[in-house]
C-alpha cells in the first residue's frame, strides 16, 4: 500500500494531468452542447500543455534564463561555467508557449464555426442540429 | 451515450495511468527529457546567441522554422475567423441618437443617412449605456497595458517575454477597449483594413528577416549573415535578429487576436457585439 502512495506522490504531476484530460475528453465525448464540446476541447489541451510544462522541471533548478550573463560587456559567457542541473529543461516551454497561443487562434476558429452553425441552425444541442439536417 | 462515454473515459484514463509507473518521478534531472537536447541547449545556447533567456534563443533561433509557421498557423486561423463570419450586407435600418436631448430616431430607408457629428450618434439596436467607473479605469489602463505589452515584446531576450506574450497582452488591451466602450469604437480606432495588413505584415517580417539572410550569404534564417546590413556589435547580432523576429511575431498575433475578437463578437458585421 505504501509502494503505491509512494509511487502516487512521485508521479502526481501525472495524475493530475490525467485527470485533467479524461474530463476534457469526457466533455468532448457526452456532452451535447457544441460550445460545452469546446470548453472540453480547452481543457484537454491545458492538460497537455501542463503535461509537458511538468516534464521539463527538474529539483532545484530555476527558470532557463542565464544568471550572471553580463549583458553589456558582451563576452559574459567565458567567465562562468553553466551546469545544465541549475536550469529546467526550456524545450518543453518553447513547444507550449507557441502551442497555447495557437490554442487560442484554433479555438477562435472553432467558436466561429460555432457562430456560423447557430447561425443556419439556431441551436447548439447536437441532436437538434442533426434533427435539422435530416428534416432537409 | 453517457454511460459508454464514461467507460470510454475510465479506460482510457486507466490505461494512461498504468503507463506513468514506467515514467520518471516528478522533477527527475536525469529523465529521458532533460537529458539529451535540453542539456545542449542550456550550455552552449548562451555562448552561441548570446540570448540568456534559453527559452527565447530557442524559440527564434534553434527552432526558427517551427515558429515562423506556427505564426503562419495563427494567420490562417485569423484568415478563417474572417472569411467564415465576415458579413457585408448592409443593415436595413439604422439608430440614431440625438445627443443633447437623449431622444432615439430609427431611420427605415436604407439610403437616406443623418449626418454623425456632435450633434447625431450612430448606434446599434442593442445599445447599452456603457458604464462611467468601467469607462475611465479602461481609458487609464489600457496605455499602460499597451507599454507593458511593448516591454514585454522588446526585453523578449533578456527576461521572461517575447513576441507571442507581448501580442496577446496588446491584442486584449484593444479588446478591453471594446469591452469597455463598444465595438464601434474599437473598430473606429483601428480600421479593419490595417487590422488585415497587420496581419500578414507581422508572418512578412518574420519571413523576410529570414530570406533577408539568404543574400547576405547565410542559410534562412541563420541571423549571423546580418553583420552585413548592422556592422556595429556582430557579438549579439543573433540577438537583433530573434528581436525582429518576435516584433514580427508580436503583430501578428496582436492583430489575428483583435480580428478573431471583433469577428466572433459582432457575428462579422462589425457594429454590434459586447
Amino acid at each position: 500500500m505504501s509502494e503505491t502512495l509512494a509511487l502516487i506522490i512521485g508521479k502526481y504531476n501525472y495524475w493530475l494531468y490525467i485527470i485533467l484530460m479524461m474530463i476534457g475528453l469526457y466533455a468532448m465525448i457526452v456532452k451535447n452542447n457544441l460550445i460545452k464540446k469546446l470548453v472540453g476541447m480547452n481543457i484537454f489541451q491545458t492538460a497537455i500543455i501542463l503535461f509537458y510544462v511538468s516534464i521539463g522541471y527538474k529539483t532545484h533548478a530555476t527558470i532557463p534564463i542565464i544568471k550572471d550573463s553580463g549583458h553589456g560587456d558582451g563576452h559574459g559567457g567565458g567567465h562562468a561555467v553553466i551546469h545544465a542541473a541549475d536550469y529546467i529543461n526550456p524545450l518543453p516551454h518553447v513547444l507550449m508557449l507557441t502551442a497555447i497561443v495557437v490554442s487560442v487562434a484554433t479555438f477562435g476558429v472553432a467558436m466561429a464555426l460555432a457562430v456560423r452553425v447557430y447561425q443556419r441552425y439556431q441551436t447548439l444541442e447536437e441532436d437538434e442540429i442533426r434533427m435539422r439536417l435530416t428534416e432537409e | 451515450m453517457r454511460l459508454i462515454g464514461f467507460i470510454i473515459v475510465c479506460i482510457c484514463g486507466g490505461l494512461l495511468l498504468y503507463g506513468t509507473s514506467e515514467f520518471p518521478d516528478w522533477g527527475d534531472p536525469a529523465s529521458p527529457a532533460s537529458t539529451h537536447l535540453s542539456n545542449d541547449y542550456i550550455e552552449k545556447a548562451f555562448d552561441q546567441t548570446q540570448v540568456p533567456n534559453l527559452v527565447t534563443a530557442v524559440l527564434a533561433d534553434y527552432r526558427g522554422f517551427d515558429t515562423m509557421f506556427e505564426t503562419a498557423v495563427v494567420f490562417c486561423a485569423g484568415l478563417a475567423c474572417l472569411l467564415l463570419l465576415r458579413d457585408y450586407s448592409r443593415k436595413k435600418e439604422r439608430f440614431y441618437r440625438h445627443v443633447p436631448t437623449g431622444v432615439i430616431l430609427q431611420v427605415k430607408h436604407p439610403e437616406k443617412k443623418l449626418p454623425v457629428g456632435t450633434e447625431f450618434e450612430y448606434m446599434d439596436k442593442d445599445w447599452v449605456p456603457s458604464d462611467l467607473i468601467i469607462k475611465n479605469v479602461c481609458r487609464i489602463l489600457i496605455p499602460f497595458i499597451q507599454i507593458y505589452a511593448l516591454y514585454v515584446v522588446a526585453h523578449g531576450d533578456f527576461s521572461p517575454g517575447g513576441g507571442f506574450q507581448g501580442g496577446v497582452i496588446f491584442g486584449s488591451s484593444l479588446i478591453l477597449l471594446a469591452i469597455s466602450y463598444n465595438l464601434r469604437t474599437l473598430v473606429q480606432r483601428v480600421k479593419e483594413k490595417a487590422l488585415g495588413i497587420l496581419c500578414a505584415l507581422g508572418v512578412l517580417v518574420y519571413v523576410g528577416i529570414g530570406a533577408l539572410c539568404m543574400p547576405l550569404g547565410g542559410n534562412f534564417l541563420d541571423y549571423s549573415a546580418l553583420t552585413r546590413i548592422i556592422p556595429w556589435d556582430p557579438h549579439h547580432i543573433r540577438a537583433y535578429g530573434m528581436l525582429g523576429v518576435e516584433i514580427g511575431v508580436g503583430i501578428a498575433v496582436m492583430a489575428v487576436m483583435v480580428v478573431i475578437y471583433i469577428n466572433i463578437a459582432s457575428e462579422g458585421r462589425h457594429d454590434e457585439g459586447l
